[in-house]
């Protein structure tokens, strides 16, 4: 029970002296997880609403895939991302391995398919009320998906945070293709299993509600900033 | 007189079994074509099928060939259908769609609330006015493009007496503006006091086709003197 009360302790001693090394981590945790999110969802919230909306033979197949590809290990999904960027691999040449951008390209695999399978879910749903009338009214394919995508921004916005959240608690993955470098690629969650391995377990709790705190804030703003439960249920 | 829509043989099948027809009539008058029956007479499938969001079997001949044109023609659901958006926007997309600049969309969109008399925040979410405003809501969307033909199904299915003569003087207004208004409703007294013209479909064939006082007056059909009676259709 010390070790938990002296974690907070000390979760507010970091936070209250704006410890840099600190700093530093969590910084490098937001802008590798928000510019994996970011990339996940350009390419997970089309394809969810694409897959929503157009009918061809393989799509249950498709669907099923990614629905799977929701429980991906973290630790295959690293190898595999390390197998890829190692000097040997094919893309070894881009010296990637051990940098934030590998870590990044890991998370959007990992976090792709969720953001894809939750925005689907979501503009199946919306699909379903809005097929009659914009058959209806004339509205192209193109049109139809761009109405869809903008009315069905709230769910998709909670897709996307449920990606960013998968990915900012992610560790098996960066671990492996990120190599917890002090300085270079050490991120929260990295730096919570070294100080768990190295035994100081008040500052492994200290950063684990650092990184329950942030992962909290980043859905407060982000709920705020898109005017979510006001005004009406959507 | 020259028939401004006519239909021959038409029929709506689905999964191997009939649903409604073949049906054949020719429309003539000016005033309103109102389809009778008792529920699962095949009414909805008629009106949707007429406007191409059923695939039909036989032929359906608009005497104005602009009328053919799907953005020519407007669909009033039973259920209204509410985008996830305000009133004001609600209205003005089908005219977002023809790509009519925001602030135009907007501006011709308070025309038609007001003309058909929507008192309610225009600003506000769709889902929070009231089931004869969000009718209300719908017919303004569906006049927007100026049609040359309405469909409503059962456009005041669960209203209260004072929003369904509301919508009744809507559309005798709107017949008397040049559109032609076909529409569904089991509602005997609405029908006689809007129809023109009337369809009387039961067990998805047309079993009688007459002009609005007459029908009512004295019905040819057993089907259409048991259920003007009051008698319960099987």
């Amino acid at each position: 029970m010390s070790d938990f009360f002296g974690g907070i302790a000390q979760a507010a001693r970091l936070i209250l002296t704006l410890d840099p090394d600190l700093a530093e981590i969590t910084l490098l945790s937001l802008r590798v997880s928000l510019m994996a999110t970011l990339i996940a969802s350009l390419i997970g919230l089309p394809l969810g609403a694409w897959l929503a909306i157009n009918r061809f033979p393989a799509r249950r197949t498709v669907i099923a895939l990614l629905n799977g590809l929701m429980g991906l290990p973290p630790v295959v999904v690293g190898l595999f991302v390390y197998v890829l960027l190692s000097r040997s691999g094919p893309l070894g040449v881009l010296g990637l391995l051990f940098t934030p951008t590998a870590m990044v390209i890991a998370q959007v695999i990992i976090i792709t398919p969720i953001i894809a399978s939750i925005a689907h879910q979501a503009i199946r749903e919306l699909w379903a009320d809005y097929h009659d009338l914009l058959i209806s009214l004339g509205a192209t394919r193109r049109q139809r998906l761009i109405t869809l995508i903008v009315d069905g921004q709230r769910p998709m916005l909670t897709a996307s945070l449920a990606g960013f959240g998968r990915g900012i608690g992610e560790v098996g993955a960066i671990m492996i293709v990120g190599g917890n470098i002090d300085h270079a690629t050490r991120v929260l969650t990295t730096a919570i299993s070294l100080e768990t391995g190295k035994g100081d377990f008040e500052m492994a709790l200290a950063l684990g509600l650092i990184l329950i705190t942030l992962a909290i804030s980043v859905n407060l703003v982000l709920h705020t900033l898109n005017r979510t439960e006001r005004g009406s249920r959507w | 007189m020259v028939s401004w829509l006519s239909a021959e043989g038409l029929s709506v099948r689905r999964g191997g079994r009939t649903l409604m027809g073949p049906v054949s009539f020719d429309l003539t008058g000016d005033g309103i074509a109102v389809v009778m029956g008792p529920n699962g007479a095949g009414k909805t499938t008629l009106l949707r099928a007429l406007h191409g969001l059923e695939r039909r079997r036989g032929d359906v001949r608009w005497g104005d060939a602009g009328l053919a044109a799907g953005r020519n023609q407007a669909f009033v659901f039973q259920s209204p259908v509410l985008m996830r958006r305000t009133v004001l926007d609600c209205i003005a997309f089908p005219l977002r769609l023809d790509g009519v600049a925001r602030a135009e969309a907007r501006a011709r969109a308070e025309v038609q609330a007001t003309r058909v008399g929507l008192r309610v925040d225009l600003g506000g979410a769709v889902e929070d006015i009231s089931g004869g405003e969000k009718q209300k809501m719908a017919m303004a969307r569906a006049l927007i493009r100026d049609p040359g033909i309405m469909f409503l199904d059962e456009p005041c299915a669960n209203l209260d007496g004072r929003s369904t003569c509301e919508i009744e003087d809507i559309l005798t207004q709107i017949r008397d503006s040049g559109t032609r208004i076909m529409m569904s409703t089991h509602d005997i007294g609405q029908a006689r006091r809007l129809a023109g013209e009337v369809l009387f479909l039961h067990q998805g064939k047309l079993e009688e086709q007459g002009i609005g006082d007459t029908f009512f007056d004295a019905p040819k059909s057993k089907a259409a003197t048991a259920y003007l009676r009051g008698d319960i259709l099987l």
